[in-house]
């Protein structure tokens, strides 16, 4: 929709280029949630298409993803064969409530910063062990796990001005066998709840990762393939005020869901 | 800076906040369209370097240096794109508002992408075609028949309006430019139920930009009801067009016009408002109770019934006695049915425009069911002669009953006379979730007694209606809620109560079904558990006490009726769908056992006609070139009746359809309508149509003998010319003749809604529902409508198509939520989600053989009453799969996953 607040758009070709940082400015990503909402208190966007960050660059130690890399760039990412995780990048691509005509303009990085509980892109990359270079404005980039970057609903540890820069995909956790599993009400629709279990094949390292049911993503390590009893207490430690309620589904049935969910990936990764 | 839109380059630049989408319109690109402007229909759906965007999301500044095709673009030097032809011949479109966003995403899939639909469409919202259309276009697979005199009756003729659709030249409501335009925004209210103290306008009157700001001092004080019908005193006045009380969160305070949206927008941020905030009432049973919270302290002529219980009207009436069936029977059912509200979510939002010419009247270009009413409701308001106002409409993009209403025309004209400028307001699609109507919720308490051989003795029903903050509709569906829902039933006592009852939330409205869904819903669910608890097959005991023909249709009410019915499908209908659900045919279960399987069936009869008064007129000439000249006060939104009337026409009058122009929803260039709603569409306004074109050849066929001294019987019409015994004479010759006062080639008509004919609609499924998450999949949808003569097969099937897929939206997961503060909590297609692609399974659909006594060459209603059983039949069919008898609408997985995990 028409942005009517704004007056200004920057397209800086260096971040330094963004003088003295105001109330009223947002970086623009891809744009398909600033322009799906008015922005009333917004008055500049700053561009950073033209900063021209590389989108994916794979390298032995792992995938650094550019926070403007579009999704569908990850769509389409060939990854090396070793790498047994890199299916969940397509399917967490597909995890999108949003049409893959979305995906040709939004990218990893706005998904993860706008930290709905429904963000595939958090899914992928806290499943995936994933950590963020951030460059605060005026600061050192700092480094934070995408675990816990994302505090709440909406809420992340991002502060004014900062930049997300990238998302750094460990070699060793693309490594990893995983299993994946979601729940939409509506046909491919929004995620009610989006759980990933990994299984380190050489040490047996077990991690499950609970997704858009609850308001931040959740994540429990395991030394080996727990019982069923163990995750159903890890799950039972959740406490139903941590689930989300929405249109998209109810804390009840999510948190249902995710017992069913999260005891099926055990059993899927145990075989 | 340069941008290239469909090849051509210009130089103009959009504002810095400018989406794509606002900037290819105002260049010219009117077929780029807004359904949302939130990335979720997929309506402004262009290609960016060959690429599909959803343009309202693309920042407008991104376009440059690239190329840019929207759908006029399409097509290849008059040559239509190989999907533009596909959607023509499939004719995957009813209103058309979706299509150049459907199209423009179809035409950019390669034949692998296409395998994959339900993902590929999900971006593409259809309200109108149930997708059944669209995935034959994708498939090659065409629907369109040839035109020919003396088939026009019966066959699959192409929509007058199709080939506009798909090149996006069809001209909607907004799709104009006007010299001068302002635009007008409204403040809406925060709170529930406050009293408006104060407002401070000066900030915003001082905005650049701004011509004028108005509130509820400055709107005419005359009451009146935004409902749309021919007898405004069926609803309450208890609406201003600006009031001083807000009633529900969302509802309009004060408007401003200004040249730009934006600085509308800046203007209403800018107006201070002191509100002193009442105590406010959600539950319709808690504000009939003492001491609630009143809405309306409003007089006795506002023809509200019980002002200080919030009841805007009371029903009750018996037929028979019920306290004496009750006794008679030997099993009794009882339960509590409730439903939910939805969203009409016609694709084109309300817009208005209005504007003046210099000879002072008033021109009201709207998107409306019911132009006519609009008219008589702008006289009124603003005390002008009818004759001074004028009210057309051109393209309407989808209705569904949203449209029988006027919520933003009075507006508009108010701002217009002030300001002596066109002014134009278009709802945001949030407006129209918060401010628009929609469903009404109502909740039905439900008493059904029967003879153990499982004969009905009595029906008690108590219905609960939820008319939200006005009244509007909410008299006529309670009324419809109360009888509609029970006649398909030969039952000797029946007896029902109602309540239409104020809250503070947004109003609801006609909505497609028009109060029948909602009673049906509880009437076949309680027919359901009746004969599980008699051990009988519920199609078993529906024959058992089905109306058959002959019989008088009756309800609740004592006293005469002109409800009859003209011609009986039922058994038919309930024939085809047993049928169809015993072959078997349809998905297989899941694998598992946690995958339970069910068959469920529904039945339903209704009025083709209102009982509010209804009618038509219809002018019908020849002229010299020996074409025909038909014009209808009908509004055509995707309900194709433009189409039925041409093949009526024609069909009467032996003709090619293409040799019949015609002209609708105008109050200047047709005669009156009441308006296109409650099914009448064909069992009025076609009829009307009929009655004239017959008048006019026997005319011509007089005429005809007259010239050529041959007897008339001797004479007939064809394509063009009329055969006389071994003589063809040509119309124009015809034409060239008839100078005679005694000859007339121009007649009217006038069709009126009584009696009203009765069609029956039939729906079963038979389901998997998984008893771990909850989840409902459709493995076989089955629909038989008994819809009298079917003038065009493949309109009517589509109307069934789209009205089913409706219904399976609001049953499986459809709803309007409000926080305890009365705010709704998903006002957009992102959290109130529409049926897509994805989730609607293709249906069977089959017609009953009849022929109506009192409709169009045999014809009856088609289009609205689809949606009425398939609640209830999902409901039966979710029964039989888990025992267990869900009440509360929607189905949706998190609804009720935890009866499932309690059920054996
Ligand atoms: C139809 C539709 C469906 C959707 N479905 C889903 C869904 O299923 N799940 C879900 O989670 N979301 C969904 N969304 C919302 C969604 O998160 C996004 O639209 C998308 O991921 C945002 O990415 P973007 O690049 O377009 O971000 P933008 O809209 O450009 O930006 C989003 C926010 O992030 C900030 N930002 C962007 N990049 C940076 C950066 N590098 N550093 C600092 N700040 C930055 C922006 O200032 C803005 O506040 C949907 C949106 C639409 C329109
Ligand atoms: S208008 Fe752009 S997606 Fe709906
Ligand atoms: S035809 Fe698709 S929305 Fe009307």
């Amino acid at each position: 929709m028409d942005l009517n607040t704004i007056t200004e758009i920057q397209r800086p070709s260096r971040v330094e280029d963004v003088k003295e940082w105001q109330n009223g400015y947002a970086y623009l990503a891809g744009g398909t949630w600033l322009f799906s909402e008015p922005q009333v208190n917004t008055h500049t966007l700053i561009d950073l298409e033209t900063l021209q960050w590389p989108s994916l660059t794979a390298t032995a130690d792992g995938l650094e993803i550019a926070a403007t890399c579009r999704v569908i760039e990850l769509e389409n990412f060939a990854a090396p064969p070793d790498w047994l995780a890199a299916p969940l990048l397509s399917e967490c691509c597909h995890s999108f409530l949003a049409s893959f005509k979305i995906w040709n303009e939004a990218t990893v990085g706005g998904n993860i910063i706008m930290s709905l509980p429904a963000g595939p892109m958090i899914s992928l990359t806290s499943a995936l062990e994933g950590v963020m270079t951030l460059w605060p404005r005026g600061g050192e980039p700092r480094q934070v796990p995408v675990l816990d970057f994302v505090t709440g609903n909406h809420q992340n540890v991002l502060q004014p001005g900062e930049l997300v820069r990238s998302i750094f995909l460990p070699a060793h956790a693309l490594k990893k066998k995983y299993a994946f599993r979601r729940f939409t009400l509506t046909h491919l629709g929004r995620s009610e709840t989006l759980i990933i279990g990994t299984l380190c094949p050489e040490h047996r390292e077990f991690v499950l990762t609970i997704t858009a049911s609850t308001l931040r993503p959740m994540q429990y390590r395991f030394d080996s393939v727990p019982s069923a009893a163990e995750v159903r207490s890890v799950v039972e430690g959740i406490p139903l005020d941590h689930y989300l309620s929405d249109t998209h589904g109810s804390p009840e049935h999510r948190q249902h869901l995710t017992y069913y969910f999260s005891e099926q990936i055990r059993q899927e990764l145990s075989a | 800076m340069s941008f290239t839109i469909n090849g051509k380059t210009f130089e103009e630049k959009p504002r810095p906040g400018q989406c794509l989408r606002t900037f290819a319109r105002d260049l010219g690109w009117f077929g780029v369209k807004k359904g949302c402007d939130a990335g979720d229909c997929g309506a402004c759906t262009v290609w960016l370097d060959g690429k599909p965007v959803h343009s309202c999301l693309v920042p407008a500044f991104r376009a440059e240096g690239r190329e840019v095709t929207t759908i006029e673009g399409l097509a290849c030097n008059g040559t239509l794109h190989p999907m533009q032809q596909a959607f023509l011949d499939a004719q995957a479109f009813q209103c058309g508002f979706c299509a150049a966003g459907m199209i423009m995403t179809s035409a950019s899939l390669s034949e692998e992408e296409k395998k994959d639909l339900p993902f590929r469409l999900k971006g593409n919202l259809c309200r109108c075609t149930g997708y059944h259309a669209i995935e034959d276009a994708l498939a090659g697979v065409g629907h369109v028949e040839p035109d020919r005199a003396g088939h026009a009756c019966g066959s699959s003729l192409q929509s007058p309006l199709a080939h506009s659709i798909v090149t996006g030249t069809a001209r909607y409501t907004s799709d104009i430019k006007m010299e001068g335009m302002l635009h007008l925004k409204v403040l809406r209210s925060p709170h529930a139920h406050a009293k408006i103290l104060a407002m401070r306008t000066e900030k915003a009157r001082a905005v650049p930009g701004v011509h004028a700001v108005f509130t509820s001092e400055d709107v005419p004080k005359r009451p009146f009801t935004s409902a749309l019908h021919d007898d405004y005193r069926v609803d309450p006045d208890d609406t201003y067009v600006l009031d001083n009380f807000a009633r529900y969160v969302g509802q309009r305070v004060a408007a401003v016009v200004a040249e730009s949206e934006g600085a509308a927008e800046e203007a209403c941020r800018l107006i201070e408002v002191d509100y002193e905030i009442l105590p406010a009432v959600f539950d319709p049973e808690e504000a009939m109770l003492p001491g609630a919270p009143v809405l309306h302290n409003k007089e006795f002529s506002s023809r509200i019934q019980n002002a200080k219980k919030n009841i805007f009207l009371q029903i009750d009436s018996e037929y028979g006695n019920v306290a004496q069936g009750f006794s008679e029977a030997d099993v009794t059912v009882e339960g509590n049915y409730s439903s939910n509200k939805v969203s009409h979510a016609h694709l084109e939002t309300h817009i208005a425009i209005a504007s003046q010419s210099e000879d002072g009247r008033i021109h009201v270009r709207t998107s409306s069911q019911a132009p006519f009413q609009v008219r008589a409701k702008l006289a009124y308001l603003f005390a002008i002669p009818l004759e001074r106002v004028h009210v057309y409409t051109e393209r309407v993009g989808g209705g569904f009953g949203g449209k029988q209403e006027m919520l933003c025309e009075e507006l508009c004209v108010l701002a217009m006379l002030k300001t002596g400028r066109p002014v134009k307001w278009e709802f945001t699609r949030e407006e129209e979730f918060i401010a628009g109507v929609s469903r009404h919720p109502m909740t039905t308490r439900i008493k059904v007694g029967a003879k153990n051989d499982g004969t009905l003795t009595a029906i008690q029903v108590r219905v609960v209606s939820a008319t939200g903050a006005y009244g509007n509709h909410g008299g006529e569906t309670l009324a419809a809620s109360l009888s509609q829902s029970l006649q398909v039933y030969r039952c000797p006592n029946m007896q029902g109560t109602g309540y239409a009852v104020y809250t503070n939330i947004p109003p609801s409205g006609a909505f497609r079904g028009y109060g029948s869904s909602q009673t049906v819903f509880a009437v076949e669910s309680a027919m359901g558990e009746l004969a599980r608890k008699l051990g009988l097959d519920l199609m078993t005991l529906q024959r058992k006490n089905v109306v058959i023909p002959g019989d008088a249709v009756h309800s609740i009410w004592e006293g005469p009726s002109d409800a009859e019915m003209g011609s009986y499908g039922l058994d038919q209908c309930m024939d085809f769908v047993e049928t169809a659900l015993a072959s078997g045919r349809g998905e297989t279960k899941p694998e598992g056992e946690e995958w339970l399987e069910g068959k469920g069936h529904a039945i339903h009869m209704h009025d083709c006609i209102p009982p509010t008064e209804q009618r038509s007129e219809a002018h019908i000439k020849l002229r010299a070139d020996g074409t025909y000249y038909l014009t209808n006060g009908v509004t055509e939104m995707g309900n194709g009746t433009i189409t039925s009337m041409r093949q009526v026409a024609a069909s009467i009058l032996n003709s090619m359809a293409d040799r019949i122009e015609i002209v609708i929803a105008d109050t200047d260039k047709t005669a009156y309508d009441t308006g296109t709603f409650s099914s009448v569409g064909t069992s009025v306004s076609c009829k009307s149509v009929s009655l004239a074109a017959e008048n006019l050849r026997d005319n011509i066929l007089k005429i005809a003998s007259e010239y050529t001294s041959r007897p008339v019987e001797e004479c007939a019409l064809a394509d063009g010319n009329v055969q006389c015994g071994d003589r063809t004479i040509p119309l124009t010759e015809l034409f060239a003749t008839a100078r005679d006062a005694r000859h007339r080639l121009e007649v009217m008509r006038k069709a009126y809604g009584s009696p009203r004919t009765t069609c029956f609609n039939v729906h079963g499924f038979r389901i998997a529902v998984h008893r771990v998450t909850g989840e409902i999949r459709i493995l076989q949808s089955v629909h038989a409508a008994d819809a009298g003569t079917i003038l065009n097969p493949m309109q009517c099937r589509g109307q069934v198509e789209g009205a089913v897929a409706q219904g399976i939206g609001s049953s499986l997961f459809e709803r309007m939520v409000f926080d305890g503060n009365g705010k709704m909590v998903n006002p957009n297609f992102r959290n109130y989600r529409i049926s897509a692609f994805a989730d609607i399974p293709r249906t069977e659909i089959f017609f009953a053989d009849t022929y109506d006594a009192y409709g169009p060459l045999g014809a009856k209603s088609a289009g609205e009453t689809p949606i009425i059983p398939v609640a209830p039949a999902l409901g039966n069919a979710l029964a039989d799969a888990t025992g267990v008898r869900f009440a509360s609408l929607p189905f949706s997985a998190d609804r009720i996953f935890e009866q499932l995990a309690d059920a054996p």
